[in-house]
């Protein structure tokens, strides 16, 4: 390693230019002749769209066009997709309603687009939007997804009977049912995984712009993958064929899945702009708009039952759940609650048995889709309580009932589709509980006792799956893409490097760990390498960057690309020196001939690539290569988190005292950016577990809908994190990295929760456990007024 | 309309505006300083932070026109001649940014913990004093030691400028 | 925003004769520039006060206080002299909203709007303070009607509020985790021969003096003395963050940590 290359702790490249506000994110783009949009949106959850009357609004000063659905479907704008088919256990697809990005006739959620306003400032357009009067019949609303499944509940589409989209399985049902009914012990758990919001602190943002001599259109938008983006607004919704499409997404402020999905402000703005004669068209969230329809993460409820032999192991492990989708089906969310989430059901364990059944189902609400972790923390929640519940209920320490049933052999397959390659589960659980003075804890909770609080201590060894995903397999699952990556490798003839890659930087820090592995192989320093990345005219195509997938996928293709280019480099060379091939060697920006002083400037054998006066015979001039890389298999990520709180039960307020990370990524390229990942995660995962929760009323109006009722959490809440790594290479890919966005958010709630229930004594409490929760769990006690448990008695009842 | 004058990052600027609009808007789209960000309707995020005479302030809860014979500085008026604040520094050592977009807002927050804490501000009031100021990337951590660490530089320069 | 038109007044006359039928005083706007951006309030005029001469700057003479109207939060938290005669008061400036909040949100636009959620109405009723205005001098306990709603007349001008430090004096407050307004704070001030409590952020009437709590605490000034004190569920506020239940226990917890802290 050198000093900038892999494993180095690089400071970032683009750092510079937003500490000094030079930052370029999507709002701060204009165009000559710029028009702004404005959505007139749906104050009902369910209604129909009786008229809309924009004469008067169509008049007032500033007003470019008012366009509504019927509109945009007259010119063949075509519906929103789900890019996963998922088939019920009986073999039918998923009944998928239609989603036009501007309502034709319902409106489904609170929010739902019915026109979009075209103005000259945006107060002309807000003011015009308030004057459309649209007529709506309102119908009756249902935003529990239990509820919504119900006879008799509202219908939101005709395809969905009993707004069931699918019910899926997974696993073998009988085997599992048989084993459960064999064991020496069983537990039974019931769970919510709150619904949460993502809130990247940018909101998302559209600038559309056609030029009508080409008959050419340029999207910017805060998007986390573009060029999926100009894909799909072409073949799908016929905005307008791809080589008339360029998409940028240039600084994009944080994404964590909520801006993966094509949205309706994109497709509208673009259609928009041309048919509205208008140079171009912006569109910026407010953050209130965010709220409404940024698609939401999570919104589970579940039961699950864990079997155990007389000797702890497990036997058994069966789950249902209902996966509440929302009223439309966003891109991935038919993945995220299947695929994404009841294959991690095996944790960490030793598994013989496991079933599960999801049910996925329309309400009156935001859609839902993957959010920073998708499904996988809502597996892991359920798999970590159930641990966690089990020891205490079978009267043994929750560490030797992990260790005891803890995968320690690989490969390793699951009944449930995965295949664990690499791993070491012991050497995580070790260095946390040292890390966390585990072996103390009684005394610190006899300190927090006699100050008249409680402590409690909680673990979760979470596994999960990255790097998503070999091609051919997510393709015979109902992928409708394939999910490798690109990637190019420009040298230039002075020796500096382009690397253009299908992957999406908004904050992950690639300009600068993508550019320590040309460091690492050329020696060339970081300020010599440039990362191009979010702009479909000059990346040739990718896949994007979500699912933490950009090291394991996205490196590896800039590796075999970067191989390419070595080995040509090398046959350069070893013309110019008149040496063998394999003599040739690479180093701190020179090119040498081992064991001899002959050597050439890494430049110089650029230069030589690029004047061609003095190559191999039959080699073409240049020095560029491209790669694609489709994975052989997904990665493993896991480790074990150890949260310590203190609860205050006067007030119910608990307090993080101190929360400890141990994982396993693989090959780590930059330490302090693995950290930062870490660190974000975790903040997100601890807001789950304590503070953030979307809320609906029963007519659909989500309440917690600003920062106002809506927690994030902010620096007071947190702990400072202490963070360590204990790595397995990733056998599958030529880096053995693993994946490193997400695990902070998949492995957290359920340390936290295991953590609270240790405090209180008993598991009567839901995620978040606000204030307001655990004072009413200390004081109700396990079965006391915890408003959420209705939730769990609600799917008692359906499966009745 | 209002006639607003005030001084941003030292120079003398002066407009006609309508009477409502935000320093945020003024300073984005009538002076081009993209670099303060708005990232909530609800006055909370702090994305938008810039001083106004000095003291932070959020400039999408003040007319333009409230800040008319002020003095403000935004992000892009921290760096002198080439050279960074120290707290900026001290964000890009410590990485304390991720995405972005909430780091103008935090280092203008940051300066005016320091103006009001001193060098030797401690992390607990750091993280106290970031109340008003959102991130969804950092998890706080390296903020809170960007912030700790950009103070003593801070305390240095002023020690020296002192000399 | 909807249109409105900007005025910085130079004198309380002058901003007194163009508040016109459908103006407002903006003082900092954290609260009323929040609201006017949400579209919930559209003043035809806004009639800025920062500009008037004597309306800002904190007095303190003895036992006698006075704080002009706008005065900012931030002022109030770090004036030693106030901090020393009234330490609750200061710690309560520190506590409001954050620090960019404090910088521009004032004492008196914080009285004058009476937001059930604010953190001031609390102190002046139990301060006994009087709330002086372009016209006359108010009582708090007569000053603060309702929930939004105060005995200030249309056009009516806070200018300063004025009090008696007490002997003791303790404030704590629970705040809402998502928006940090107040969702119980108490307000205790033992003045000698008489204990005075105010209680924001919990009761849907807005700030309020419960009696009881009054009583046992003339009698006995410790937090102990609160233990047969109740709070009545059916005058409190409930929604996400707290049921009306979970509201009476916090403004007894709060009431009992105040009296604690008080000195």
């Amino acid at each position: 390693m050198g000093i900038e290359g892999i494993g180095a702790r690089v400071l970032r490249k683009e750092d510079k230019r937003f500490i000094t506000g030079k930052g370029r994110y999507t709002d701060d783009h204009n165009a000559a002749g710029q028009h702004v949009a404005v959505f007139v949106r749906s104050p009902h959850a369910h209604a129909k769209i009786k008229g809309i009357d924009r004469a008067a609004a169509e008049k007032m000063p500033g007003i470019a066009a008012i366009f509504d659905g019927k509109q945009l479907t007259g010119d063949g704008i075509g519906n929103i997709i789900c890019g996963w088919m998922v088939h019920s256990k009986d073999g039918s697809p998923m009944n998928m309603g239609a989603w036009s990005a501007l309502a034709t006739d319902t409106v489904r959620y609170v929010g739902d687009a019915v026109c979009v306003v075209i103005g000259e400032t945006m107060a002309q357009a807000r003011a015009a939007a308030e004057a459309v009067e649209i007529d709506y019949e309102v119908l009756p609303a249902v935003v529990s997804a239990v509820e919504a499944m119900k006879d008799g509940a509202p219908q939101l589409h005709p395809e969905a009977a009993n707004n069931i989209i699918f019910d899926w399985e997974i696993g073998e049902g009988e085997a599992t049912d048989t084993a459960i009914e064999g064991a020496a012990h069983t537990v039974s758990i019931d769970i919510r995984n709150n619904r949460l919001v993502p809130n990247p602190m940018e909101p998302r943002s559209a600038l559309a712009e056609y030029d009508n001599a080409e008959e050419h259109f340029t999207l910017h938008t805060t998007s986390q993958n573009p060029h999926v983006a100009r894909l799909v607004l072409s073949a799908f919704y016929q905005v307008a064929p791809e080589n008339k499409l360029r998409v940028i997404a240039p600084d994009v402020g944080g994404g964590f899945g909520a801006k993966i999905y094509i949205y309706p402000e994109e497709i509208v703005c673009l259609w928009a702009a041309r048919k509205a004669g208008v140079s171009a068209i912006k569109w910026t969230a407010d953050r209130s708009e965010a709220f409404m329809t940024d698609a939401h993460g999570r919104d589970h409820v579940s039961t699950a039952t864990m079997g155990f032999d007389e000797n702890h192991k497990i036997v058994g492990f069966k789950i249902d759940t209902v996966a509440n989708l929302g009223a439309y089906m966003s891109l991935f969310s038919s993945a995220t609650p299947t695929y994404l989430y009841a294959t991690l059901l095996s944790g960490q364990y030793n598994i013989p048995n496991i079933h599960a059944n999801v049910k996925t189902v329309y309400t009156n609400t935001v859609p839902v889709d993957a959010y920073r972790g998708a499904g996988r923390p809502e597996a892991t929640y359920l798999v970590e309580r159930m641990m966690t519940v089990a020891a205490r209920e079978l009267g043994i320490d929750p560490v030797d009932l992990r260790r005891k049933n803890f995968i320690t052999s690989f490969p390793h397959q699951t009944p449930v589709i995965m295949a664990y390659d690499a791993g070491d589960f012991n050497a995580s659980l070790d260095a946390a509980m040292k890390e966390s003075d585990y072996a103390n804890f009684d005394k610190r909770r006899a300190e927090s006792e006699a100050n008249g609080k409680k402590r409690g201590i909680g673990m979760s060894c979470y596994i999960e799956a990255c790097g998503i995903a070999p091609s051919a397999a997510v393709g015979s699952l109902g992928a409708g893409v394939g999910l490798w990556e690109s990637a190019e490798v420009r040298v230039n003839p002075v020796g500096t490097v382009e690397i253009l890659t299908g992957s999406h930087s908004h904050g992950q820090g690639h300009e600068t760990t993508f550019a320590q592995l040309v460091t690492e192989r050329f020696g060339l320093p970081k300020e010599n390498v440039q990362v191009v990345h979010g702009d479909t005219d000059k990346v040739q195509f990718g896949m994007g960057t979500y699912g933490s997938r950009s090291g394991a996928v996205g490196m590896s293709a800039i590796e075999k690309a970067l191989d390419k280019v070595e080995a040509k480099a090398k046959k350069i060379a070893a013309h110019m020196l008149e040496a063998a091939e394999g003599d040739i060697e690479i180093k701190d920006g020179e090119v040498l001939v081992k064991g001899t002083d002959k050597k050439l400037g890494w430049h110089e054998v650029c230069l030589g690539a690029y004047t061609g006066h003095n190559l191999p015979e039959d080699m073409e001039p240049g020095l560029k290569e491209g790669a694609f890389y489709d994975p052989t298999n997904f990665t493993f990520p896991a480790g074990c988190y150890i949260c310590e709180v203190e609860v205050d039960p006067d007030t119910g307020i608990t307090t993080i005292e101190q929360f400890v990370a141990a994982d396993d990524f693989g090959r780590i390229i930059n330490p302090m950016i693995v950290e930062g990942q870490v660190h974000g995660g975790l903040a997100q995962g601890i807001g789950q577990a304590l503070m953030e929760n979307a809320v609906y009323d029963d007519e659909g109006q989500l309440i917690s809908a600003s920062y106002m009722d809506y927690q994030m959490p902010r620096a007071e809440d947190l702990p400072d994190f202490q963070v360590s790594h204990q790595t397995t290479l990733c056998p599958g890919n030529p880096l053995g990295i693993k994946g490193c966005g997400e695990a902070g958010a998949i492995g957290s709630p359920p340390a936290v929760i295991n953590a609270i229930t240790d405090a209180l004594g008993h598991e009567g409490i839901t995620m978040p456990a606000s204030p307001h929760n655990v004072w009413k769990a200390i004081h109700g006690g396990p079965n006391g007024t915890n408003d959420n448990n209705q939730f769990e008695r609600h799917i008692t009842d359906a499966a009745e | 309309m209002a006639k607003v004058e005030m001084n941003v990052n030292g120079k003398a600027v002066a407009a006609t505006v309508d009477d409502r609009t935000l320093l945020v808007e003024f300073l984005r789209e009538e002076r081009n300083l993209t670099g303060t960000h708005i990232g909530c309707d609800t006055s909370q995020c702090g994305a938008c932070v810039v001083h106004v005479d000095g003291k932070a302030v959020k400039s999408c809860t003040m007319l333009a026109a409230q800040a008319s014979g002020s003095d403000v500085t935004t992000i892009e008026g921290l760096a002198g001649g080439g050279e960074l604040h120290p707290m900026q520094e001290a964000f890009r050592q410590h990485h304390g940014l991720q995405c972005g977009f909430c780091t103008p807002g935090m280092i203008m927050a940051a300066i005016d913990i320091v103006n009001r804490h001193g060098p030797d501000v401690d992390e607990k009031t750091i993280r106290h004093d970031l109340e008003g100021n959102i991130c969804r990337c950092t998890g706080y951590h390296n903020i809170v030691k960007s912030i700790a660490a950009g103070a003593k530089e801070m305390g240095g320069s002023m020690k020296q400028a002192a000399e | 925003m909807y249109e409105t038109n900007y005025h910085r007044a130079d004198s309380l006359a002058d901003a007194a004769s163009k508040i016109g039928e459908e103006g407002k005083y903006l003082s900092g706007g954290q609260t009323l520039l929040p609201t006017m951006k949400q579209r919930l309030a559209a003043p035809s005029d806004l009639i800025d006060l920062s500009k008037i001469n004597g309306l800002s700057g904190i007095e303190v003479n003895g036992k006698s206080v006075k704080i002009g109207a706008m005065t900012t939060h931030a002022e109030v938290a770090n004036h030693s002299g106030l901090r020393d005669a009234c330490h609750a008061i200061s710690e309560m400036g520190g506590w409001i909203g954050d620090p960019h909040v404090r910088h521009r949100g004032t004492i008196g636009g914080s009285i004058a709007n009476n937001d059930p959620a604010a953190d001031y109405p609390s102190a002046m009723l139990a301060l006994n303070a009087t709330i002086h205005t372009d016209q006359r001098e108010i009582a708090a306990d007569d000053f603060f009607t309702g929930m939004f709603d105060t005995a200030l007349k249309e056009g009516e001008i806070v200018t300063a509020v004025s009090f008696t430090a007490p002997e003791k004096c303790g404030y704590e407050k629970f705040r809402n985790p998502a928006s940090r307004y107040a969702m119980a704070g108490v307000f205790v001030a033992h003045h000698g021969d008489a204990v005075r409590v105010g209680v924001t952020g919990a009761s849907s009437g807005g700030v309020y003096r419960p009696a009881d709590m009054e009583e046992a605490l003339s009698d006995n000034f410790s937090a102990d003395a609160l233990d047969g004190c109740s709070v009545d569920e059916g005058d409190m506020l409930s929604d996400i963050h707290g049921s009306a239940e979970y509201r009476a226990h916090l403004v007894k917890v709060m009431a009992k940590r105040a009296v604690a802290a008080a000195h």
